[in-house]
């Protein structure tokens, strides 16, 4: 009960956090990886010691290409002994020009890893990923009304659905609002990869969601079979059902959380910036269930209370 | 009892062969069946072509592409590369009626990417064409009148070549390539030089008008010949190229490099390592965990997740699924997602116990309750799945996908029975106060 009870609490803090975030992408937003805006990312580790970046930088502008690359490419370091220069997408003749002008220095290196994405294949990408979370967002709506649909008293079904939106896409904005921050301050790019944690969180969170709901259509079954004078209110019946499914929540969430900890931590570089997204959206998303989603259910029920009281 | 003893006991047998079988086909030296590793783990480079479909009719796209695919797959076997990958790659959705015209090469352990494109981009467009008769004689007689606007497109091209040969011409001591066509193509020939008998057909490749034979007889065998510009030693020389690049395939379409990506060996290898240790680590944390916090079922969840593990990396092997560094972190995250049905079952059975059932009753009535949430909440993460999976643009997204999809499927299969079977075979009736507690029951 004490969730329910303090529930304008838990709203507050939610609001706060995603006021924050939506603040963090309207004033840097997010900066889109190659995956997006298409461009070139060559990664080259040096077998002695690592030159100075202002050399590397020379030896890149006295390449000459056209349009010319002064001032459009970035280098940034890796580790101790790598570089990642990126820059616009580059064609072949290019690409061996600027591999060679990398690698055949004064000290030795290799190619690491080399990307070269056409703006074209970048728009489509970035398209494909908006309507795959559109999509996503949709059917989850859709599933979950569904699976509700005989709940209809005392909050429609249909409802279970919105308000799971709502919850779910504080799950989304945190997270983005978090690598807004990270990226004006650390350079985070958001990709292709970036998109898809999105889509597990959603995915996930809508989990811990429906394992609330699950309950509270439970006892509410029970509820309503009950004589009229034991019957409890609605905003029991959700409170008591949080209580029950709070341990198994925050279990879940626990277990998966150890498992993508260990990922990001030990797991290879590529995957790294896609488990922080996991990390914080899971954690926000078993917030959410458990804070949020349940409590709007009450604050919903109260509302159409005091509508048929005034009347 | 003994029968369900038997099952639990038929199950750890059979999850451990599993287990063997996966093992044993990683480690031994002449195993077919190792896991398939993608370019980003194993190293390679990945090239992604457009081919200009422009001027297709949209039923004739799909056919073309085929060819272009077939083409390209011929040259770059002949490049010698081990498992080469060629896929024509669905763009746009259907709904929006976008035919398909990328092109995928995917080359594991390659890393020169200048040779590979340079042998790829080497394949010739053949094309035939004929005088344009809307010309006006002002602008046949302009001296800037260009190749393009002076030949119009007949639909004959490189597809329908079947051979071309490197010959040579004794009365003008040059060398010539010499084409054949295939059954088609010499049917579509014919009724080309049958039909304009005394005009120019113009032979272009690469987009350059290379010759202009005047036709002079219908022509039934399909032969054509390319004369001019073949001189000496030199000229001999690039006939034979253009002999060999056009008999490996001319190219259908012309077509454009819109993406590279190349990792390096040594970055692959680095990235599996770090990926099955991180996979290692979660299985430990998580199995401390559940033991800790659940006890004895913890300790039978856990022997459940490790079949869960043979089974999808069985899987992995058999169908095959490509493993792509999100691909591992996907299986990671199942992992963590498939101890959650586990979970619930166990919190029923804590609730049940308290409540003052028999352990067996408990066992049954966790299942029973649980198996609705499970079965919702699974479902929502496959939506997820499938979504992702129809609309990723890359391989490393439709990687990730199914892996995804395979752990959530799998670990509803190990939930319901493998840890049933295994909590119903431990003895359950009139159950003493240790076997409550280890079962998480509160004593009273």
């Amino acid at each position: 009960m004490f969730i329910v009870k303090n529930r304008k609490v838990f709203y507050g803090i939610s609001i706060g956090l995603v006021v924050i975030s939506i603040v963090a992408l309207l004033v840097w937003g997010l900066i889109p990886g190659i995956d997006f805006k298409g461009g070139s990312a060559m990664e080259v580790t040096y077998t002695g010691a690592r030159p100075e970046m202002s050399v590397v930088k020379a030896e890149i502008d006295a390449l000459n290409f056209t349009p010319s690359l002064k001032d459009t490419y970035q280098v940034r370091p890796i580790g101790d002994d790598s570089y990642v220069v990126k820059l616009r997408s580059i064609t072949e003749t290019e690409r061996g020009e600027l591999e060679r002008v990398l690698t055949t220095g004064a000290v030795k290196a290799e190619v690491k890893k080399f990307n070269s994405i056409g703006p074209v294949l970048g728009q489509e990408a970035a398209r494909k990923s908006m309507m795959s979370v559109v999509l996503v967002l949709l059917a989850i709506v859709l599933f979950i009304t569904f699976v509700f649909r005989k709940v209809s008293e005392p909050v429609s079904s249909w409802k279970y659905g919105l308000f799971s939106i709502i919850a779910l896409s504080h799950d989304v904005i945190i997270p983005s609002g978090v690598f807004a921050i990270l990226g004006h301050y650390l350079g985070y790019e958001v990709d292709t990869l970036f998109v898809t944690a999105m889509l597990v969180v959603l995915g996930f969170s809508i989990h811990d969601t429906i394992v609330v709901f699950d309950r509270v259509r439970e006892n509410l079954g029970i509820n309503n079979q009950k004589p009229s004078k034991d019957k409890k209110e609605f905003d029991v019946v959700v409170g008591e059902s949080i209580n029950q499914t709070f341990v198994r929540s925050v279990s879940t969430s626990f277990a998966t959380l150890l498992a993508v900890v260990a990922l990001y931590f030990f797991g290879p570089a590529a995957t790294k910036n896609f488990a922080l997204v996991l990390i914080i959206g899971i954690f926000f998303g078993t917030y959410s269930s458990i804070f949020i989603a349940s409590n709007l259910l009450v604050t919903n029920y109260k509302m159409m209370m005091n509508k048929e009281n005034k009347k | 009892m003994f029968k369900k003893r038997l099952l639990a006991l038929v199950l750890l047998v059979l999850g451990g062969l599993v287990g063997w079988y996966v093992y044993n086909s990683q480690v031994a030296a002449d195993s077919t069946h190792k896991f398939k590793l993608g370019l980003d783990l194993n190293g390679g480079t990945e090239l992604v072509y457009s081919a200009d479909t422009s001027k297709l009719a949209s039923g004739e796209i799909s056919d073309a592409m085929d060819t272009l695919r077939d083409v390209i797959e011929r040259r770059v076997n002949a490049f010698g590369v081990a498992e080469p990958i060629v896929q024509v790659e669905k763009v746009g959705f259907g709904i929006t009626g976008d035919a398909s015209n990328q092109l995928v090469v995917d080359l594991p352990g390659v890393t020169n990417v200048k040779d590979a494109v340079a042998m790829i981009g080497k394949t010739p467009s053949l094309e035939f064409r004929l005088e344009n008769p809307a010309l006006t004689e002002k602008e046949k007689a302009d001296p800037k009148l260009t190749a393009d606007k002076a030949f119009i497109t007949t639909g004959l091209d490189g597809r329908y070549l079947s051979k071309s040969a490197l010959e040579y011409d004794q009365t003008t001591g040059q060398s010539v390539v010499s084409l054949q066509f295939n059954t088609e193509g010499a049917d579509k020939f014919a009724a080309l030089t049958k039909n304009n008998i005394g005009k120019v057909l113009a032979i272009f490749l690469d987009g350059d008008l290379k010759s202009m034979p005047v036709i002079r007889d219908e022509i039934r065998n399909g032969k054509a010949v390319i004369s001019g510009g073949f001189t000496g030693s030199a000229g001999r020389a690039e006939a034979k190229t253009l002999v060999n690049n056009l008999n490996l395939g001319a190219l259908p379409l012309p077509i454009e490099l819109i993406s590279t990506q190349t990792v390096g060996a040594t970055l692959g290898q680095a990235a599996t390592k770090a990926a099955v240790y991180a996979g290692i680590l979660a299985f430990i944390l998580i199995s401390i965990f559940m033991i800790l916090f659940y006890r004895l079922p913890g300790l039978i969840a856990v022997i459940a997740l490790a079949i869960y593990t043979a089974i999808n990396l069985a899987i992995f092997k058999l169908l095959p699924v490509t493993l792509t560094a999100p691909g591992i972190a996907g299986f990671i995250l199942s992992v963590g997602m498939a101890v959650d049905a586990n979970i619930l079952i166990f919190e029923r059975m804590k609730e049940e116990l308290n409540s003052g059932r028999e352990l067996g009753d408990a066992v049954k009535e966790g299942f029973h309750r649980a198996w609705l949430s499970i079965r919702d909440s699974n479902t929502s993460s496959l939506i997820t799945a499938c979504i992702l999976f129809m609309f990723s643009s890359t391989a490393l997204v439709k990687g990730f996908a199914l892996v995804f999809a395979i752990g959530v499927l799998v670990s509803m299969f190990t939930a319901i029975t493998a840890t049933r079977t295994m909590l119903l075979s431990i003895k359950s009736e009139h159950a003493g106060k240790v076997l409550k507690f280890l079962f998480g029951g509160k004593t009273k």
